[in-house]
């Protein structure tokens, strides 16, 4: 079947059964790679884009659920890493490995679009969803804060 | 003894060499690689391709998978090349023998030995290269090389002579590589030593990193693979009707691990092979359970062969027998997987006798020997890129998933993407072996230990992976068992059990089950002494200025003296590894569900001379919170030989809102450099083990330390 969507504000279409995750569909077919597979289960992370500005988990969203709808992925952040949280993560120079890293920064923009001063508690709530096995929490947590300060004064 | 065994490993490792397989097989240097510049390109030596543009490119023969040594290492070439960061592309080497890994004997990324095994090489390397641009534009100009500087890849002469490196690349490729450059002084260091940003931080902020799973070559085709949830197995039969129908479906293939189907997207591929049913012949490893895991490395703890650690000091029968009192532990560490969020992938591409393997792994020499033994090749008609690795921690020193994309590729005649899932991963890893150690003290009448009998069984993965022989001591069994302290009477010594579990290498290896004992032990006696267990430690480390400077530092800049918050306790532990000398000093608390939350941990680390410390500051954390996730949360468990954990459900790696606050101290030293990407999960966790016991009087000698792990203390 045939889906049609907005991907970073563009028009995409997905030619997928209606079952095929969001993910495979942005990954193989649309070949937007930047967002990842890491457990196809909604418990990793990974996977995180935005849909109608809302977090969600494109491996566990259906591509007949976005029809019509506006996804956006790390692609779509910026691609000259100019988003103040991609300044933030160069600054904190946050990844090591960096596979879990997209997600990351996905979960990081669908707080700091709603939250600017977002507490530890916070940013625990927002990003406790999104594994990280290099451990670069405590630099996530430092980039969170300094992109919202600087989204605050912008 | 730390010496001597990192001496009988690498010995050993390169004796062995022959017997994986192709490992030590040179195979001709590419002179062009695929990311470089146009023009004219000229390789003065293997690690500095310098193309008559001026663009310069430096070869990593360390696989990056998160350690930073697409940074560090460049940065030691940078150093005596006299170019600025700035001014350097980054490829990975291709497999051949120049880029072998001399503390390894093989080129394989593990061990946190890349900034050992490139500290002075990579130096050397550039100064190679400086000194022939610099004697190539001396003969040009017909001016003494003493007359000319090299610096931001320029050349400069008297009399206002000036050229590229570009401009005397080809020139200089033409004369002989200098055996001995001088390099500099470390105190003349520009780059070295300073933290620097990582180079490959922005293409891993924004999605354009090329992982594994991200390679796409032209006719490519997916697959997804199901093996025997009991490893080893082999399949029976299939029934993959229903699946040949499916949209997408190209093929279904049976290789050696299991079945394959192969699809034009990998979703289509992995939903086929859902419907494929197979009959499997689990083979001997279906009869594993913990139970049977367990019990028989404890029998062989007791009347299994015992293999010397370390020669046996003083007298230890007499010791014991003339202590005013005799203690004695049992320690259990559990079966880990290293589940690295990128899920195993590669991409074959089989095309008659050539082969090309693009993807994540930490040994492409092995991968070459590996692929070619499989498809009766030779290893140079192997070919091999290695991109970024989504989390390495060992587990892609293994070489499995890469041979399958291989034959898998063979069968359908095109290139091949294999991707496993989630729960292929976590069912089918090398898991870290089971550790049982035994640990008795002979204490005087002041408590302090006379004597010291460590003992540990285990399981050997280097038996397994590189066909070590049977009743020869595995130096990655024996790590940290020989501690700093000064004990007169000690004896030393290891079983190697068999358990019929596939084991591999886990960040830190036999580090996180020996630390764990003799830390915790540590502990147990400076209790039964009274004492605290800083100073009961610090009386045992007269003359060991390294190991006493690190225990100190942690414990002052934790506050160790200093009263704890209410419902919190500090523990503390030291040890050496990787040549790099550490103590931590973990501060916990109980949540409401019993379970143990870490405040902060607090690590001390003297690894000698450091590249990058920005980067060792995030090794450190990353290794902290690698150790606790194993040491509070999760562990693999076996049943009827099928491991029972799957997904990150039920073996669940540490959160954002369970990290603690991590400070690190380095210390400034001239040492030589140690390694740092793994000791600090080794230590961490006898750290909190200390500190569960100070909280709650229980002492946990089984890991992971869960609220019923403290419960049943």
């Amino acid at each position: 079947m045939s889906v049609n969507f907005q991907v970073n504000g563009k028009a995409a279409s997905a030619n997928a059964e209606s079952d095929t995750p969001l993910l495979w569909v942005l990954r193989d077919e649309l070949g937007m790679t930047g967002t990842k597979f890491g457990c196809g289960a909604a418990l990793c992370g990974a996977c995180t884009v935005h849909l109608d500005g809302q977090a969600i988990r494109s491996c566990q969203t259906p591509v007949s659920v976005v029809a019509g709808k506006k996804v956006a992925t790390i692609e779509g952040l910026s691609k000259d890493n100019s988003h103040p949280l991609q300044q933030a993560w160069l600054k904190h120079d946050v990844p090591q490995c960096g596979y879990c890293q997209s997600g990351q920064l996905m979960s990081a923009a669908a707080l700091l679009s709603k939250n600017k001063n977002p507490s530890d508690a916070e940013i625990d709530a927002a990003m406790s969803g999104n594994i990280c096995r290099c451990g670069t929490y405590p630099r996530i947590r430092a980039a969170i804060k300094d992109a919202a300060a600087q989204m605050r004064k912008a | 003894m730390m010496n001597t065994t990192t001496t009988s490993r690498r010995s050993f490792l390169k004796g062995s060499a022959a017997v994986s397989g192709g490992l030590l097989m040179g195979v001709a240097l590419p002179l062009t690689r695929g990311a470089m510049a146009a023009g004219t390109i000229s390789t003065p030596n293997a690690w500095v391709h310098i193309a008559d543009d001026n663009a310069i490119t430096i070869l990593v023969a360390h696989s990056e998978m998160g350690q930073g040594v697409y940074t560090s290492l460049p940065m030691l070439v940078a150093e005596e090349l006299n170019v600025e960061l700035k001014q350097i592309k980054v490829v990975d080497a291709p497999p051949a023998a120049v880029y072998v890994n001399a503390l390894i004997g093989a080129q394989l990324t593990g061990g946190s030995t890349s900034i050992r095994d490139s500290w002075t090489k990579l130096r050397i390397a550039g100064a190679q290269v400086r000194e022939m641009l610099i004697a190539a534009a001396a003969q040009e100009w017909g001016v003494d090389a003493s007359s000319i500087k090299a610096d931001k890849a320029v050349l400069t002469g008297p009399g206002g002579k000036r050229a590229t490196y570009g401009q005397m690349a080809a020139a200089a490729s033409r004369l002989p590589v200098p055996e001995k450059p001088s390099i500099k002084d470390p105190k003349d260091f520009r780059i070295v030593g300073k933290a620097t940003k990582r180079l490959d931080s922005p293409a891993k902020t924004n999605g354009t990193a090329t992982f594994g799973v991200d390679v796409k070559v032209p006719g490519m085709v997916y697959a997804a693979l199901r093996q025997c949830p009991v490893i080893g197995g082999k399949v029976k039969s299939f029934d993959a009707a229903q699946a040949k129908g499916m949209p997408g479906v190209q093929n279904v293939v049976q290789i050696n691990d299991g079945v394959a189907v192969v699809a034009d997207s990998w979703w289509r591929a992995k939903k086929a092979l859902d419907t494929v049913t197979v009959q499997w012949d689990e083979g001997v490893g279906a009869a594993l359970s913990d139970e049977s895991i367990l019990a028989g490395t404890r029998e062989a703890l007791k009347s299994g062969k015992v293999l010397e650690i370390a020669k046996p000091q003083g007298d230890v029968a007499a010791a014991f027998k003339s202590a005013a009192r005799v203690m004695e532990a049992e320690y259990f560490t559990p079966l880990q997987s290293h589940s690295p969020l990128e899920p195993m992938n590669f991409t074959a591409d089989v095309q008659g006798n050539k082969v090309h393997l693009t993807g994540p792994t930490q040994f492409p020499q092995g991968a070459q020997g590996a692929v070619a033994g499989a498809l009766g090749l030779k290893p140079e008609d192997v070919t091999l890129k290695t991109t970024f690795l989504g989390g390495g921690f060992g587990r892609r020193i293994e070489l499995d998933f890469i041979v399958q994309a291989a034959e898998i590729s063979k069968a359908v005649g095109k290139p091949v993407k294999l991707l496993w899932t989630r729960e292929e991963d976590m069912t089918h890893d090398f898991y870290r072996p089971i550790g049982v150690n035994t640990v008795k003290a002979g204490l005087d009448a002041n408590g302090m230990p006379v004597a010291m009998h460590f003992r540990v069984a285990s399981q050997s993965v280097t038996q397994r992976a590189f066909g070590l022989p049977k009743d020869t001591l595995d130096p990655f069994m024996a790590e940290a068992s020989v501690t700093g302290y000064n004990l007169p009477n000690t004896q030393y010594d290891l079983v190697i059990h068999d358990t019929g579990v596939r084991v591999g290498y886990w960040r830190a290896v036999s580090h996180n089950m020996n630390a764990f004992a003799n830390e915790s032990f540590m502990d147990e006696l400076a209790k039964a002494a009274g004492q605290d267990p800083y100073q009961y430690r610090m009386k045992l480390l007269d003359g060991k200025p390294r190991f006493a400077n690190v225990l100190k530092l942690a414990a002052d800049k934790a506050g160790w003296s200093k009263p704890v918050a209410k419902g919190r306790a500090r523990g503390i532990a030291l040890m050496e590894g990787y040549d790099t000398y550490m103590a931590q000093v973990a501060e916990v608390s109980l949540n409401a569900d019993g379970s143990v939350r870490v405040h902060k941990v607090t690590v001390a680390a003297d690894l000698g001379m450091m590249v990058n410390p920005d980067t060792v500051q995030a090794q450190i954390q990353s290794a902290v919170a690698f150790g606790i996730s194993a040491g509070l949360k999760h562990q693999i468990t076996v049943k009827n030989g099928r491991v029972q954990e799957t997904n990150f459900h039920n073996f669940e790696p540490l959160r954002m809102n369970e990290m603690p606050q991590v400070d690190v101290v380095l210390v400034k030293s001239s040492e030589k450099p140690g390694g740092i990407g793994e000791p600090a999960t080794a230590v961490v966790v006898p750290a909190i083990a200390n500190a569960v016991a100070a909280l709650t009087g229980k002492r946990v000698r089984r890991l992971p330390i869960t609220a019923d792990a403290i419960r049943q203390a």
